[in-house]
């Protein structure tokens, strides 16, 4: 009877898979989304070899240079190179996007698989944080905390973590709410299996894709959540390159070097229209036909 | 569930929330590393002007004693003092609240007016070329930076095009605020018009397919009278919703737009705050800000309430 109910579970899980394989160079967003994304990971990656200058180098004798064989996107205000500082600030802001989700996306699947499955007082309080959470302002608590906490990474992520597992809960909790009364856990249960298997092998693989939908386009809310504090002088510290202090250290020369600040918002612009592709045509593939 | 008594519980499930909001206030302080006093006051600041501020804010007792002082000025409404213009926190705060007031609401109001007719269009161009093109809208929407926009807008309506718009400030009169807040309410109206388009072209759908829509259909009324008088009526309704519930992000946008535009509001001032290191005053914004969202949410809730007596019954 065990058994039956993990294939029955397995069957599922694996019905999503081979959908997903046979059928993700089908789906138009999900390709321009990953390509979209590749790309600029990869100009990430490979920073150190296309950027061809030091992104943190001042050339206080070419400060506020047009675009030139040597400086593609030209010079800011200390005669550092646009294009390196661009492809470095991908580096840092996508890697602080990346890693702040994962904190929110564990905490808060967990809370919602929890609070799912357990219901009453353990339900009663995850509801109580998730509402008195959302009860502030997204930026304004984010701004708040890490004011507290002190500026820098460590801080961005806890920061993100406390604002941003509630999302996770909401979905999880919803999904497992349904899940836990479809036949394949009844099943489980009656077999005897003990909870944190019925938890872990049953009900996370049937509810997590909504999270991992989700999760795409939380980084987008991540990045620029990121990128206005680096832009309020609360993120990123000087002279890391990041796409917020970019956009705020152009803003002075906006009359004379309207560059300097759009260049860098459209580079945050194209990553997060990458993600939220990624994250659409995920959801397309992932949707159970 | 009369309406009254909805309203009254409502207003009950308010207490549990409004406690935890507060906690969550108070224990912003405790996140500061090391010694609070002497972080906030600075390296300069003598040992017994640290002191003296620790004790002032009740930091030398133990926390439930700290927290139930803090809930006493709270009730009392003394949302402490400002350590740089030696007034109240609170009294700053509320006196540039119309400001900021003005900025979400013209922007809501922008946001509807660009919601509403680009949803309509790809509702009724279903999988043809305008709704895929709707459809963009929000994807691509939700990726562009509050600030940033507010820079770009800036930069071609304020600098180029014949200096349409001031570059900062609030104006004064109602036109005055109108004309010199256009732009900053177009920036929070793009950040929250994606979520808007989305929810409505998604509520419009479905009305399109109810019975009471064919039904009028069928009566013969020009699709125009359908789309209008009936669809667009009640998707209406569901949008209003949606507006509240993202009520929070459009409140945190202005924080930082207000910052771009040098608009006097309470994002300001907290901005401002953050970088005098002035902590009473981060505080009571926060707190204030969040008083607001939790009353959208209850208003909300109530009107949506009155519209739909389904909701009552849930």
């Amino acid at each position: 009877m065990a058994i039956a109910a993990e294939a029955v579970a397995e069957a599922t899980f694996v019905e999503h898979s081979r959908g997903f394989r046979s059928r993700w160079y089908r789906t138009p967003s999900f390709v321009t989304g990953v390509s979209i994304l590749g790309l600029i990971v990869l100009a990430a990656i490979l920073a150190p070899v296309i950027a061809m200058h030091n992104p943190t180098d001042q050339d206080l004798l070419h400060t506020l240079a047009g675009p030139s064989w040597s400086h593609l996107l030209g010079t800011d205000d200390l005669g550092r190179d646009v294009w390196a500082r661009l492809v470095y600030g991908a580096r840092t802001d996508l890697q602080i996007a990346f890693l702040a989700v994962l904190f929110p996306f564990a905490i808060g699947t967990t809370i919602g698989l929890l609070s799912g499955y357990y219901g009453r007082w353990v339900d009663t309080i995850a509801n109580w944080f998730v509402n008195v959470v959302v009860a502030f302002p997204f930026y304004v608590l984010i701004i708040a905390l890490v004011f507290a906490l002190g500026s820098g990474t460590r801080n961005i992520y806890i920061a993100i973590t406390i604002v941003g597992w509630v999302s996770y809960t909401r979905i999880v909790r919803g999904e497992v709410l349904v899940a836990k009364r479809r036949d394949y856990v009844l099943a489980a249960r009656s077999a005897g299996l003990s909870d944190p298997r019925i938890l872990g092998r049953h009900l996370l693989p049937n509810v997590i894709t909504q999270a991992i939908v989700f999760a795409c386009s939380d980084i987008v809310l991540d990045i620029l959540a990121i990128v206005t504090l680096g832009y309020l002088g609360l993120g990123v510290q000087r002279p890391r390159p990041d796409w917020g202090t970019m956009i705020a250290d152009g803003q002075t020369y906006l009359t004379t070097h309207w560059m300097l600040s759009t260049i860098p918002g459209i580079a945050v612009v194209i990553t997060a229209l990458g993600l939220s592709l990624l994250a659409d045509g995920l959801a397309d593939l992932l949707r159970p036909e | 569930m009369s309406l009254g008594a909805y309203v009254v519980r409502r207003l009950l499930a308010l207490i549990p929330i409004a406690l935890g909001v507060t906690i969550l206030v108070f224990f912003l302080i405790h996140l500061v590393p090391g010694d609070p006093a002497r972080t906030i006051l600075g390296n300069q600041a003598t040992a017994p002007r640290v002191a003296l501020l620790r004790h002032e804010w009740g930091l030398d007792r133990p926390l439930p004693v700290q927290y139930a002082k803090f809930m006493g000025r709270i009730v009392r409404g003394d949302l402490g003092s400002s350590l740089f213009y030696n007034t109240g926190a609170g009294h700053l705060a509320l006196e540039r609240l119309p400001v900021t007031l003005w900025l979400i609401g013209f922007g809501a109001v922008l946001s509807v007016l660009i919601a509403v007719p680009l949803a309509t269009i790809g509702a009724t161009y279903r999988d043809r070329i305008p709704d895929h093109l709707v459809r963009v809208v929000p994807l691509a929407g939700l990726g562009f930076p509050p600030f940033w926009v507010g820079i770009v807008l800036l930069l071609v309506f304020g600098l180029h095009l014949g200096r349409l718009f001031p570059v900062g400030g609030y104006g004064s009169g109602f036109f005055g605020h109108l004309h010199a807040m256009f732009l900053p309410a177009l920036t929070v109206a793009f950040a929250i018009a994606p979520i808007l388009i989305r929810s409505l072209r998604a509520s419009l759908l479905e009305v399109l397919e109810s019975d009471y829509v064919t039904t009028a259909r069928s009566k013969g009324l020009p699709e125009r009278r359908v789309l209008v008088n009936h669809a667009l009526r009640n998707a209406i309704v569901s949008t209003v919703s949606v507006l509240g519930v993202n009520i929070g992000y459009l409140v945190g946008g202005t924080v930082v737009v207000e910052q771009v535009y040098a608009i006097p509001g309470v994002g300001q001032l907290m901005i401002n705050a953050i970088f005098q290191r002035d902590f009473p005053i981060v505080q009571a914004v926060t707190l204030i800000f969040s008083v607001m969202v939790v009353l959208v949410y209850l208003i909300t809730d109530i009107v949506h309430a009155l519209l739909d007596p389904r909701v009552r019954f849930d």
